[in-house]
C-alpha cells in the first residue's frame, strides 16, 4: 500500500511539473490563434476564432521582414550542408591523427582539444575581418555566404567532432585495417570501406550535436549575414522580424511557433537518437 | 548564388582543385603515397579550423592591444585598452553580474535536473513522457525562447503581479535564471539520469537489506557513486551560464537600467552581451576584443579551477 501511494505521489509530482515546463509552448500555441487585441484582453483564455490562426500565418509567411520560407531553406541547406562535410571530414581527420603515431599527429590532436575552452567571443571579431580580407583578395564572396558561413561551422565544429571520433577510432582493431590492406586495398580504400561505415554510431551522436546547435545558432549567422541582409537563417529572421515590429505579439508568436515546428516534429519522431546523441556529446 | 566574384578566386580554387588532384594521382608508392594521403585527408579540417579559429584567435590577442576599428589599425597601444576597460563600471559590473549569475544558475539547475533525475529514475509512472517533456525546451533556440518568454513575463505574470519583473533589475536577473534553468535542466537532468543507471542494482539492494533509508543511500551511495557525471555536470552549467548571450539578449537585452556611482548602468547586462554592444553597438572593435580576450581567460581560469576541483573531490569520495 505504502509503495502504491508513494508512487503515484511521484507520477502525480511528474505530470504536474511536466505540464509546467510545456506550458510555454502552449501559450505560444494558443496565442498565436488570437488577435493581437484578444491577447492583450485574457492571454491563457482559448482562441475564440481558430481561422485567426491561418490569417496569423499567413501574415507572417508573406511578411518581408521574416521571410519565412527563403529563411527556412537557408536553414536546412546550411544545416545539411555544414553537418555533412563536418562528418566526413572530421572522421577523415580523427582516423589519420588516431592512427599516425608521429609527434605531431598529438601535438595537432592536442590543439584540437584545447581549442574547446574558446568562447566564441573571442574570434568572432578578427574572424569577421579575415573574411573581409579574404573576400576582398580573391573576390570569392565569404561574408553574406553560405559558404563563408558552412566554412566557419567546420571550424567551430570541428574541435568537438575529432575529439568525439578519435575516441571511437581507439576502439577498432587495428587488424581490420591490416587485413583490408593485405587484400590489395589502397590507403583511401580501406577508410572508406572498412572505417567510415564502422563510425556510423559515433557518427550520429557527432551529427545530432552539431545539428541542434547549427540549426539554432544566432550570433556567427547574424554576424556574417547581418539582420537586414539578403539571406537569413530563422533565428536571425525571427531577430529581424521582432524587431521590425513593435510588440505584435500575435505575429511575434506565429513566428515563434513557425521557427519551433521543424526541431519538435523532428523530436517527435528521432527522439530516442536525439537525446542520446545529446547525452553521449556531452559525456565525452 | 554565390559563385566566384572574379578570375582571381577562381583560379585560386583552380590551383587548389589542381594541387589536390595531382598530389592525389601523384605515382607514388608505399609509404610516401601513405603520407600524401594522410596530408589530403587532414586538410579540409585543418584548414577550417586554421582559418577561422586559431588565426582570428592570435591576430584577436593582437588587435587588443591595437587602436583597431574592425577593418584596419594605426597604433600599437599595449595594454591600454585593457586598462581602459578595468577603469569602466559598465564591464566591471558586468564581470559580477556575470559571475552571480553564473554562480545561482549552476545552483538551481543542477538541483533541479538532479531532483528530475532522482524521480524519472525511480519506479514512478509516465517516466519516458515526463524525461522528453523536460528535454524538449533544450532543442529550441535562446533566440526564439527568449522571445516566448519575453512575452510571458510582460503580458502573462504580470496578471498575477504587476510590474512586470522585466522592470525591475534584481527581478529582471532572476527572470533570466528562471528561463535558463526552465530550458537547460532537462539536459542535465538526462546526464544525471545516465550516470544513476550506472549504479549496480545489487549495490542498492544490499544496502536496503542493511537498513540503509532512502536518504542514507543517497548521501552514501547513490551521490558519491556518481561523483563524476557532478563533475561533468557543473562543468557544462557553469560553461553554458558564463557564455550565456542568446536568452540575455532575447529577454532583457541588457534592460532596465540601474543607477550606479551616478551613472546609469545596464542592470542585466552579461559579459557576452557587454562585448556584443561594445563592438557591434557601439562600434569599438578594439575594446571589445580586448574584453572578449579577457573573457576568455576568465572562463578558462575558473573552468579549470571547477575541474581540478571537482576531480579532487571524486578521488576523496
Amino acid at each position: 500500500m505504502k509503495m502504491k501511494t508513494k508512487r503515484a505521489l511521484l507520477s502525480g509530482t511528474g505530470l504536474l511539473w511536466a505540464a509546467v515546463v510545456i506550458s510555454p509552448f502552449w501559450l505560444v500555441l494558443i496565442n498565436a490563434a488570437k488577435t493581437s487585441a484578444d491577447i492583450v484582453i485574457d492571454p491563457l483564455s482559448l482562441p475564440k476564432n481558430l481561422a485567426q490562426f491561418g490569417a496569423n500565418l499567413n501574415n507572417v509567411i508573406n511578411n518581408q521582414n521574416f521571410s519565412f520560407w527563403p529563411s527556412f531553406a537557408a536553414s536546412l541547406f546550411i544545416t545539411a550542408a555544414s553537418l555533412a562535410l563536418l562528418t566526413l571530414f572530421s572522421s577523415m581527420a580523427a582516423w589519420v591523427l588516431c592512427r599516425e603515431k608521429a609527434w605531431w599527429s598529438g601535438a595537432i590532436f592536442m590543439m584540437f582539444v584545447a581549442a574547446m575552452v574558446i568562447p566564441f567571443q573571442v574570434v568572432m571579431l578578427p574572424l569577421l575581418s579575415i573574411y573581409r580580407s579574404i573576400q576582398e583578395f580573391t573576390g570569392i564572396r565569404f561574408l553574406q555566404s553560405f559558404g563563408g558561413l558552412i566554412f566557419a561551422y567546420l571550424g567551430f565544429g570541428g574541435s568537438v567532432s575529432i575529439f568525439i571520433l578519435h575516441g571511437f577510432v581507439k576502439g577498432i582493431p587495428l587488424e581490420l585495417e591490416e587485413a583490408a590492406a593485405i587484400d590489395g586495398s589502397s590507403m583511401e580504400g580501406v577508410f572508406f570501406r572498412v572505417i567510415f561505415p564502422l563510425l556510423r554510431p559515433v557518427q550520429m551522436t557527432v551529427l545530432i550535436l552539431n545539428g541542434i546547435w547549427i540549426w539554432n545558432d544566432f550570433l556567427l549567422p547574424s554576424l556574417m549575414l547581418g539582420l537586414n541582409g539578403r539571406v537569413k537563417t530563422l533565428p536571425v529572421a525571427v531577430t529581424a522580424f521582432v524587431g521590425s515590429f513593435v510588440k505584435q505579439w500575435d505575429l511575434i508568436l506565429t513566428a515563434a511557433f513557425l521557427a519551433m515546428i521543424p526541431v519538435i516534429t523532428l523530436f517527435a519522431f528521432a527522439q530516442k537518437y536525439i537525446i542520446r546523441g545529446m547525452v553521449e556529446g556531452a559525456i565525452k | 548564388m554565390d559563385a566566384p566574384g572574379s578570375v582571381k578566386g577562381t583560379a585560386l580554387l583552380a590551383v587548389i582543385a589542381a594541387v589536390v588532384i595531382t598530389l592525389y594521382f601523384l605515382p607514388l608508392k608505399g609509404r610516401k603515397r601513405e603520407g600524401v594521403i594522410r596530408a589530403l585527408f587532414l586538410a579540409p579540417m585543418a584548414a577550417a579550423f586554421a582559418v577561422t579559429v586559431l588565426i582570428p584567435f592570435f591576430v584577436g590577442i593582437f588587435y587588443s592591444m591595437t587602436d583597431w576599428n574592425g577593418i584596419g589599425y594605426k597604433n600599437f597601444i599595449g595594454l591600454g585598452n585593457y586598462i581602459k576597460i578595468f577603469t569602466q563600471n559598465d564591464y566591471l559590473y558586468s564581470f559580477g553580474i556575470t559571475l552571480s549569475f553564473t554562480a545561482v544558475n549552476m545552483l538551481v539547475v543542477n538541483l533541479l535536473a538532479f531532483g528530475l533525475a532522482l524521480m524519472c529514475a525511480s519506479d514512478m509512472r509516465f517516466s519516458k513522457f515526463c524525461r522528453a517533456a523536460f528535454f524538449v525546451p533544450n532543442l529550441i533556440g535562446g533566440i526564439v525562447l527568449g522571445y516566448v518568454w519575453q512575452f510571458i513575463f510582460n503580458k502573462v505574470f504580470v496578471l498575477a503581479f504587476e510590474p512586470s519583473m522585466l522592470t525591475d533589475p534584481n527581478l529582471a536577473f532572476f527572470a533570466v535564471v528562471i528561463v535558463s534553468a526552465w530550458q537547460y535542466a532537462g539536459y542535465i537532468m538526462m546526464i544525471y539520469i545516465t550516470g544513476l543507471q550506472t549504479i549496480p542494482k545489487e549495490v542498492l539492494e544490499a544496502s536496503g537489506i542493511d537498513g540503509a533509508g532512502a536518504l542514507r543511500m543517497l548521501l552514501k551511495i547513490k551521490i558519491p557513486m556518481i561523483a563524476h557525471t557532478f563533475t561533468v555536470c557543473l562543468f557544462l552549467t557553469l560553461v553554458n551560464s558564463f557564455k550565456q548571450f542568446d536568452l540575455n539578449f532575447a529577454i532583457t537585452g541588457g534592460a532596465p537600467a540601474r543607477i550606479l556611482g551616478g551613472k546609469a548602468i545596464q542592470s542585466t547586462e552579461f559579459l557576452a552581451l557587454n562585448i556584443y554592444n561594445t563592438a557591434i553597438t557601439k562600434n569599438n572593435y578594439a575594446l571589445g576584443q580586448a574584453k572578449a580576450v579577457v573573457f576568455f581567460a576568465a572562463l578558462a581560469v575558473v573552468s579549470l579551477t571547477q575541474v581540478y576541483i571537482g576531480k579532487k573531490s571524486e578521488v576523496e569520495m
